[in-house]
């Protein structure tokens, strides 16, 4: 986890199209600046991090379903919770489930599990743009990769 | 009045907490009602279940982006009712 940079997926375990799922993995840092002041002497993962965690797991699915012809933006968070505190070196499993896929718009479902044990849960709504440009677009490329989400262009060109 | 009328209504009263009373066929769902773009994307999602069709929302956008169409045409709620009408009913085809 890249927690700085704000790329929260290390890696995707299992990524399921038909299934419209996606399981991710995820081991936060021992050590982060966000733990000296989340909290002093008492370091926790926030809880925003454990959302944007689920987002960018959800995004990821929604990008493959699309054959990275578009990119998702985090548009709205329903009922997030926060089970259980999460702590550095804990090791996470991000998964999701696309529920619906609309114009424009998708629904996932999408939880994280520590040690077995669901430790957030939350539905994700994301907007289905264009890439913004084309950098945006080989950056996300390279990033897909480096986490082994492969992917393949359309066959319909 | 349309029984799809009525359930894009009920949908808007319970999704955006407007009452229900204050939605008519005659509404904007965007001049008149208020609701924006990520509201309306909570509205589409329940309309795509509840009717099991997929509204074009990008396609609607561009052709009111386009000059081609009026927003009227597609969020005055008794107009919307038609096109999920005729969603609906392409589906079944």
């Amino acid at each position: 986890m890249r927690i700085e940079y704000f790329q929260l997926i290390d890696r995707i375990v299992d990524l399921n199209l038909a299934d419209r799922t996606i399981t991710c993995e995820a081991t936060i840092p021992t050590a982060s600046t966000i733990f000296e002041g989340h909290f002093p002497g008492y370091p926790l993962m926030p809880g925003v991090l454990l959302v944007e965690a689920m987002a960018q797991t959800s995004g990821w699915l929604v990008v493959a379903a699309n054959r990275f012809e578009r990119m998702a933006f985090l548009a709205s968070v329903k009922e997030a919770k926060l089970r259980t505190f999460v702590l550095p070196g804990q090791v996470l499993s991000i998964s999701s489930h696309l529920e619906h896929e609309g114009s424009g718009y998708a629904v996932l479902n999408a939880k994280i599990k520590c040690d077995g044990k669901v430790v957030s849960d939350a539905t994700i709504t994301l907007r289905v743009l264009d890439f913004p440009n084309a950098q945006v677009a080989d950056e996300m490329r390279k990033l897909a990769e480096r986490i082994g989400l492969k992917f393949e262009a359309r066959a319909d060109g | 009045m349309s029984s799809t009328f009525e359930a894009i209504a009920n949908i808007i009263a319970e999704t955006c907490d407007i009452p229900r009373d204050s939605i008519t066929p005659e509404s904007h769902a965007i001049n008149d009602l208020g609701i924006d773009s990520l509201d309306f994307l909570d509205i589409a999602f329940a309309i795509d279940k509840a009717f099991g069709i997929k509204l074009p929302l990008e396609q609607w956008t561009q052709e009111v982006s386009d000059g081609k169409a009026t927003t009227d045409q597609y969020f005055v709620l008794q107009n919307l009712a038609a096109r999920i009408d005729e969603l609906v009913a392409a589906k079944g085809a």
